[in-house]
């Protein structure tokens, strides 16, 4: 019993920088534009937020340059794309493979020191529940923020007007243009969130998960999120979903590992990156009738005067 | 104050041209910004990055090995993003074409094998890097899954396979518990050009490889098709081209060039096969083939200058203490610039105040 829930919230635990920078890249993927430099906002956010908190010694604070890290990030990608009219695609790679170098540079003098990672929560009388207790109200506060932020964006994109005329830029973006909306402002405000969710998840690594740096920290886990939200088919509900399967995915190798299964450790590793090439085919396959994409993603739009 | 994208009548060739040099230049500027802020005399720093390396024998060879996988990988890629498909995990084609060339150079060692093993080795190497290539192609034809994701992933898969194998059961026995295989054996070696020097036989390889891509390019109806199915997808479906096919062939061309080039890596200036055998060439090479537009002659001169970078920057750390990252944050501002120098090819830049727009809606 102590072990399932031990691997339940290993499994939250593992699962939420995965949500939240897959809900940010939702939201900037709904709005038309294809970020796939996710994983450069979330290792810088990592750099900047380990580093914002050992300086002030506040986790909040880290978590607030790390989300400001991630939205300069996004910054530099929204100028490119949104004011240059430059591939979406390149961009992100330029902006991931920036990402890399930077942090490395940001984050060196901060490799070896330790800190104390976010605090978990403990309501009185409720987390001491058995079973679900530590569950619901006993993690770290990261976890239920990623949980609230997927339900805003839910009542966001589906219950609002502001909403409405977002998922329409991203859709079809003459249209959008031709009704009097701002496209390029939209999306611009739609990356900025991609960028500040990104960077967040970045900086949860550091302030919760572990209590340190490494460069490269991030370990792909910003590719793995731009595949959830393929695999979620653009929607939120399926997004927690998604995120927590491959949370599961991660620690149960952990676990396998650690049990001595008398497989190599190398290709346990690799199981969370093999479920997701698996994964992305049976959705594409299982997909008939054309695509849940956003119809205008990833293609560039520049207004006539 | 706003920024107004117009788009220009046709494409500028003057700009098509010159951006690459405005691009260096700007990325050059942002340079001295940084190493001004790191602490370091911007002038001396550039001059060891980028003058340095080029005054003396050792560095000038250095450079073109380090160009060599750079060149081959980048010439690759170029095929696949001309006919708009994003193989973007070059990385791990490369890493799997070093595994399947070193397992011959491992089988073969200490026995009496003949001449045949090197050629073996890179046959092996550019076969595996086509066929690991070929996953994500055959994914994204065949189920409709995006390259871009599945062939990045594919990168780490190949790391681990690696660092399986130089920890298990290819490890030298000889070799204090290091992960890596035993040196390979002269006939699994990669021939020097000069005795005593750093070129190898690769280099001459990635001269051909550019001499080749540039004939199926501009002399071929291949490289047409290709050309057509990247700027013109419905004219290319009109014209009878089959788009997954050529997303199958160039991926294919793509995997087998950077296997080659892996397997060239480890039997070359490496000489055994050992975790980190690459510093990101997959992705630098994304760099370079936009730097050179895209062009194989283009691509050799870009994949020459991103070399000197790398070299320039192992000299900048030990003679500066500038650190190695450096050097990462540099390709990613060459490749932002290059990018948006590009989009002054087909768009011209204007900057509209807002009272000029209110005058012009008034009259």
């Amino acid at each position: 019993m102590v072990l399932v829930e031990a691997i339940i919230l290993s499994v939250l635990a593992a699962s939420t920088p995965l949500l939240l920078a897959a809900t940010g890249e939702l939201v900037t993927e709904r709005a038309g534009v294809l970020n796939l430099g996710v994983e450069g906002m979330m290792i810088v956010g990592a750099a900047c937020g380990f580093g914002g908190a050992w300086l002030s010694g506040s986790i909040v604070v880290g978590a607030l340059c790390g989300i400001i890290a991630g939205m300069l990030m996004s910054l530099i990608f929204a100028f490119m794309t949104l004011g240059l009219a430059v591939n979406q695609v390149a961009t992100g790679l330029a902006l991931t493979i920036f990402g890399i170098g930077l942090s490395g540079l940001i984050g060196a003098r901060f490799v070896g020191e330790r800190i104390n990672t976010a605090p978990h929560l403990s309501v009185p009388g409720l987390s001491d529940i058995p079973l679900v207790g530590r569950i619901l109200f006993g993690e770290d506060a990261f976890v239920y923020l990623s949980l609230a932020l997927i339900v805003a964006v839910w009542w966001f994109l589906y219950r609002t007007r502001a909403g409405l005329v977002l998922r329409a830029c991203g859709d079809n973006h003459i249209s959008a243009h031709a009704l009097g909306y701002p496209v390029l402002r939209i999306r611009m405000l739609a990356v900025l969130f991609g960028g500040a969710c990104a960077g967040l998840a970045g900086a949860y690594l550091p302030l919760a998960y572990t209590p340190f740096f490494i460069p490269g920290m991030t370990a792909g886990r910003g590719w793995i999120a731009l595949a959830l939200v393929v695999f979620a088919s653009w929607r939120p509900g399926r997004l927690v979903i998604g995120a927590y399967l491959f949370g599961a995915v991660t620690i149960l190798q952990l676990h396998a590992q650690g049990a001595g299964v008398g497989i190599p450790s190398q290709f346990m590793s690799a199981l969370p990156y093999l479920a997701t090439v698996i994964v992305l085919v049976l959705l594409s396959r299982a997909r008939t009738g054309g695509s849940t994409a956003p119809a205008a993603l990833g293609t560039v739009f520049v207004p006539d005067r | 104050m706003q920024l107004v994208l117009e788009k220009r009548a046709e494409r500028s060739r003057t700009i098509a041209l010159v951006s690459p040099l405005i691009a260096i230049g700007l990325t050059l500027v942002t340079m001295s910004v940084l190493f001004a802020l790191l602490g370091k005399n911007p002038i001396t720093a550039l001059g060891v990055y980028f003058i340095a390396p080029l005054t003396d024998g050792y560095s000038l060879q250095e450079i073109a090995v380090k160009a060599t996988p750079l060149v081959m990988i980048a010439i690759g890629l170029s095929l696949c993003y001309l006919a708009n498909a994003w193989n973007i995990g070059a990385e791990g084609q490369f890493l799997i074409g070093a595994v399947a060339g070193s397992w011959i150079a491992v089988k073969t060692q200490g026995t009496e094998a003949g001449h045949w093993v090197l050629p073996a080795m890179l046959l092996a190497g550019a076969a595996a890097g086509a066929l690991y290539a070929l996953i994500p192609a055959l994914c994204r034809v065949k189920f409709g899954a995006s390259e871009i994701l599945t062939s990045l992933m594919l990168v780490y898969v190949a790391d681990l396979l690696l660092d399986y194998l130089v920890r298990g059961p290819w490890r030298d026995p000889a070799g204090f518990n290091f992960p890596t295989t035993a040196e390979f054996d002269p006939v699994a070696t990669v021939p020097l050009l000069i005795e005593g020097g750093r070129l190898h036989l690769g280099s001459i390889i990635a001269l051909i490889v550019v001499i080749c891509a540039f004939v199926l390019l501009d002399r071929t109806i291949k490289g047409f098709e290709i050309r057509v199915v990247g700027v013109a997808p419905r004219a290319a479906r009109f014209g009878g081209f089959n788009a997954n096919q050529l997303v199958l062939v160039t991926f294919a061309i793509s995997g087998a060039l950077a296997g080659l080039a892996g397997i060239i890596e480890v039997a070359g200036p490496i000489g055994h096969l050992q975790p980190g055998i690459s510093p990101g060439y997959g992705f630098t090479a994304i760099i370079v083939a936009f730097l050179g537009r895209l062009n194989p002659v283009g691509i050799l001169i870009a994949g020459l200058f991103l070399a000197l970078t790398f070299i320039g920057g192992e000299q900048a750390q030990i003679t500066m203490k500038i650190p190695l990252d450096v050097t990462k944050v540099f390709q990613g501002i060459l490749l932002f610039y290059v990018l948006a120098c590009d989009s002054l090819i087909l768009y011209r830049f204007k900057l509209v105040f807002a009272a000029r727009q209110v005058q012009s809606g008034a009259g």
